[in-house]
């Protein structure tokens, strides 16, 4: 667990700092959801069809636009480089990097969606479901769009780039999380899917960090 | 035979051996891969009995069918060639990658693209969102993604180590999105329809559905082959041996 611990902290120091990168996500995430009813009929009945799949791609690219600045400050300053050339595994720093973000960006996502779901007329008792959906899912998120940040790091151009790399992956997860409210709403049980979206946490926090530390290495010229 | 196998594996990381051993394989592969398409194809498209149910239209099966395959199997030739890349940075490893993604993304839209004339007079629309429609749309996505990562680094080395790397985590993500849009459609419940099974197919039109698709097979195989050369005597353009070849040539 080398370097697990300070990392973290470092993270959540530096991010509590710039209040910014945690609120501009959550500001993009409301304003997405804000524009479908807008551009569609204020109905309720479409309204709640639509809410779950509208309020997860909303989250899904609050997270992912978050991800673009994630190793770029410390590839500029050169911490980055310190860290990659330090005697220990990357796989712990690289997760607590990964688990600090994802409580700075993606649990207010979480704690906010019930919020956007009520707007979308969601009945009160697929709230929770909803929530814990993204609690599931945004952490996938993060672990997989940052193998795409790490990758795109070193250049100068990140951001459609990223959203290219990035996006075909997030299909899985999109699927099944936006299902679990479907799924719900016509009344069948979504325990499965609750599983299946752990399974893929499962998966992306063991392997993910592999994934991004050798995209580290190889942005890093190394 | 191990031994022998582990030592020519080694041989081909080599770009010199590599592009000298596929100059002598290639007079032999192209002929191959176009008699073998030609045979498929005409067989399919002329010879093959009609579906009693779609009557000719079927016949756009002998294309699309072994474009679909061959996309897929090409992305997870890619990503076998990205672990290569990775694990022993093997220079052959990240041309093949290079040489792999442009043919498989056009193999994945031709599959698209035959599927909608397909579907026009049999489903009466050009695209439904059936499991396998979607799956071959997230397929040339991810084609997409490697080419696009590839073109954005300069250093050709690290390029192909990034994409080798996506192709990897594609390969795995490839599976998942199968069972996930499967999952999906069952959810949807909208689409009735089904494709054919293939193992019910009467053997006067699966023959020629394989022999055109091992057509299509050594097609992508020696697009891939002539790419990779190419880009073999780019990226080695300053070595002797590659002025020795071009001195040849010019």
């Amino acid at each position: 667990m080398t370097g697990f611990a300070p990392t973290l902290a470092r993270e959540l120091r530096l991010g509590l700092c710039a209040r910014a990168e945690i609120i501009n996500p959550l500001f993009f995430f409301l304003m997405v959801v804000t524009l479908f009813p807008l551009g569609l009929d204020p109905e309720p009945d479409l309204l709640r069809r639509i809410g779950p799949g509208v309020v997860w791609v909303a989250a899904l690219l609050a997270v992912m636009l978050s991800l673009d600045q994630l190793f770029r400050r410390d590839y500029e300053s050169g911490a980055l480089e310190q860290l990659l050339v330090a005697p220990v595994a990357l796989y712990f720093p690289v997760l607590a990097r990964l688990l600090g973000h994802w409580l700075l960006t993606g649990l207010p996502l979480v704690v906010l969606s019930p919020v956007l779901g009520g707007l979308f007329a969601l009945p009160a008792a697929v709230l929770d479901e909803l929530a814990l959906s993204l609690l599931l899912g945004t952490p996938i998120l993060t672990v997989v769009g940052a193998i795409g940040a790490a990758l795109t790091t070193g250049l100068g151009r990140g951001g459609m780039l990223l959203a290219l790399l990035v996006l075909p992956l997030y299909v899985p997860v999109l699927i099944f999380g936006a299902g679990v409210v479907g799924r719900s709403l016509a009344g069948y049980d979504v325990d499965a899917v609750f599983a299946l979206l752990g399974a893929l946490l499962a998966l992306a926090v063991s392997l993910g960090p592999l994934a991004v530390a050798a995209g580290l290495r190889i942005s890093s010229g190394d | 035979m191990w031994n022998w196998l582990k030592k020519w594996y080694h041989k081909l990381g080599s770009p010199r051996y590599f592009y000298e051993i596929t100059g002598a394989w290639l007079p032999w592969v192209w002929p191959l891969a176009v008699l073998t398409l030609g045979a498929g194809l005409v067989w399919g498209l002329a010879f093959a009995p009609p579906d009693y149910q779609q009557g000719n239209s079927y016949r756009i099966i002998f294309i699309h069918v072994p474009a679909a395959s061959a996309a897929l199997l090409g992305y997870v030739a890619m990503g076998v060639a990205g672990l290569v890349a990775l694990v022993w940075r093997m220079k052959m490893a990240e041309i093949m990658i290079k040489a792999i993604a442009p043919f498989g993304a056009t193999l994945a839209a031709i599959a698209l693209i035959t599927g909608a004339i397909w579907g026009k007079p049999t489903w009466g629309t050009w695209w439904v969102w059936d499991a396998r429609l979607t799956s071959m749309l997230i397929l040339l996505f991810l084609y997409l993604g490697v080419i696009a990562l590839q073109n954005a680094i300069t250093d050709p080395r690290q390029a192909g180590r990034a994409a080798g790397l996506l192709a990897v985590v594609g390969v795995i993500n490839v599976v998942i999105v199968k069972y996930s849009v499967q999952w999906w459609n069952s959810l949807h419940q909208g689409s009735t329809i089904r494709m054919t099974e293939e193992s019910t197919m009467p053997p006067e039109m699966l023959t020629p559905l394989l022999i055109s698709m091992a057509g299509f097979y050594l097609l992508f195989a020696c697009i891939v082959l002539v790419n990779a050369r190419s880009e073999v005597l780019w990226r080695e353009r300053r070595a002797n041996w590659v002025r020795r070849e071009l001195s040849n040539v010019l």
